[in-house]
């Protein structure tokens, strides 16, 4: 599929990588989610959140993305790597899950769902790009994070980032995190962590979402882009 | 020759016009006529045992395995035809491994009994396969407590407190009836189940009890009863039923 561009030159050939901006924004560069996501546990449940921007190489394809995704009512999932990659997995899980309710009958848990997924990650690892950030709450063990990164590692942990932009919020996540925290102030840990993220990382940006998951369900918040300065820590 | 159900039961893919499936009914004989099984759900485990009558001398004592471990957290006792149990209790192990491979969590209970149940009715569904002459008394003990589910050879699964199956099951199940499962330890329970496979058993002949149960004194996993444990339980209720025939002369 060639780009027409009205009043710049040649359109590109297919295959072809183009660096000069005569052809206009190369559109055939992969759909990636650049990104910062990230999922915390407190007292009573978890905290996802991510920024909104997704990119097709500089140009920012969409940027009100919501990158948190539900697989069941209350379990839901980051995504961050391929936007391709990450969506059909997830699609996959959210069936698997479906069908796994029926013949359990009664919700599933946190561990199956990421099992699910660590197990699509790993047996093909050579043709995806997913890193995944799977936290929801269920009966038998609350609120649980549970990290997937590239290679198809599952690894249970209190709290979890990734994406391009969590390189610049290692240092800020380990000495703000707590245990034990509510509800408000888990949420208020996210929101800042991925405000600083976006500051320094070219390919997060947009809006900070959030979803925070009790046992009374699911709730989706939005800081809009203009506000997210806000949450950056001050002292 | 003419029976009961002649005409419709040679195989287990035709009705009879009343309705029965005849060769279940048949497999289900194979079980009734075999050594008593029972199950029961106690406060605090399941315990299931099997009398194992002895079928010669020359038999090596406590051969002849009739509970199997299917999980950690679960196990089964099979009555009627051993070597059809067996292939249960292979297929059961592997729904049990292949759960938790696939969903990363311990098999349930119910799911487990769900399974097995599928399993054994596939074999009533084809007239070149013929069914399982086997129940199968499913112990497991997970979130949601311990649990006792039982298959038969049509492949219907119920969930239990306590059940018998096999000789002696009339006689066992009014003795079953009579306890107070949910306040008693499972090893007072293990002297109740000694107990009663005694009284059912016939007088004459010499017996095996094999008995194996999920407790919290056993961390929850799946354990045969030592011998001597089962030794002490045998010799306890031998004297308790002594006890009680004295009192009815």
């Amino acid at each position: 599929m060639n780009t027409q561009h009205q009043y710049m030159g040649r359109s590109l050939q297919a295959g072809e990588v183009s660096r000069c901006s005569d052809h206009g924004p190369n559109l055939q560069q992969p759909v990636s989610l650049g990104t910062t996501i990230m999922a915390a546990t407190f007292e009573g449940g978890v905290v996802l959140g991510a920024d909104s921007r997704t990119s097709t190489g500089s140009y920012v394809a969409n940027r009100v993305t919501n990158k948190i995704t539900a697989l069941s009512d209350r379990i839901y999932v980051c995504r961050s790597g391929s936007a391709a990659d990450t969506q059909n997995i997830s699609r996959y899980v959210e069936w698997f899950l479906d069908q796994h309710r029926m013949e359990l009958g009664e919700e599933p848990d946190v561990l199956t769902a990421a099992t699910l997924m660590q197990r699509l990650a790993y047996e093909n690892k050579g043709m995806l790009q997913a890193g995944l950030i799977v936290a929801g709450w269920d009966e038998k063990r609350g609120g649980s994070v549970y990290a997937i990164p590239l290679g198809g590692t599952l690894v249970q942990v209190p709290f979890a980032i990734g994406g391009s932009g969590s390189a610049y919020i290692t240092g800020l996540t380990d000495s703000l995190w707590r245990d034990g925290m509510d509800e408000d102030s888990c949420r208020g840990f996210v929101q800042k962590s991925v405000a600083h993220a976006m500051s320094r990382d070219a390919s997060s940006g947009g809006c900070v979402r959030t979803v925070t998951i009790t046992k009374t369900g699911a709730k989706r918040d939005f800081i809009p882009g203009d506000e997210v300065d806000k949450l950056l820590l001050k002292y | 020759m003419s029976g009961i159900g002649t005409g419709y039961d040679l195989s287990v893919s035709t009705f009879s016009p009343d309705g029965r499936v005849f060769q279940a009914e048949y497999a289900q004989k194979a079980v009734d006529s075999s050594g008593t099984v029972l199950g029961m759900c106690c406060a605090d485990g399941v315990v299931l045992a099997a009398e194992k009558p002895e079928i010669s001398k020359l038999i090596e004592e406590h051969s002849n395995r009739r509970a199997f471990p299917i999980d950690r957290h679960a196990g089964a006792v099979i009555a009627g035809v051993a070597a059809d149990g067996r292939a249960i209790i292979d297929r059961a192990q592997a729904e049990a491994s292949n759960y938790k491979s696939f969903y990363g969590d311990k098999i349930p209970g119910h799911v487990l009994a769900e399974r097995v149940a599928s399993f054994v009715h596939l074999f009533n569904l084809y007239w070149y396969v013929r069914p399982f002459g086997v129940c199968t008394l499913l112990a497991t003990c997970d979130h949601s407590g311990p649990q006792l589910h039982m298959v038969d050879p049509s492949g219907t699964m119920h969930e239990y407190n306590a059940t018998a199956v096999g000789k002696g099951r009339q006689a066992a199940k009014n003795e079953l009836e009579k306890l107070k499962l949910d306040r008693m330890t499972c090893k007072e329970a293990l002297f109740s189940a000694a107990k009663i496979l005694h009284q059912v058993h016939d007088e004459e002949k010499a017996f095996e009890l094999e008995v194996a149960w999920i407790s919290a004194d056993t961390d929850y996993v799946f354990t045969r009863v030592s011998n001597e444990e089962v030794a002490e339980a045998e010799q306890a209720a031998k004297a308790a039923i002594e006890a009680e025939d004295m009192d009815d002369d």
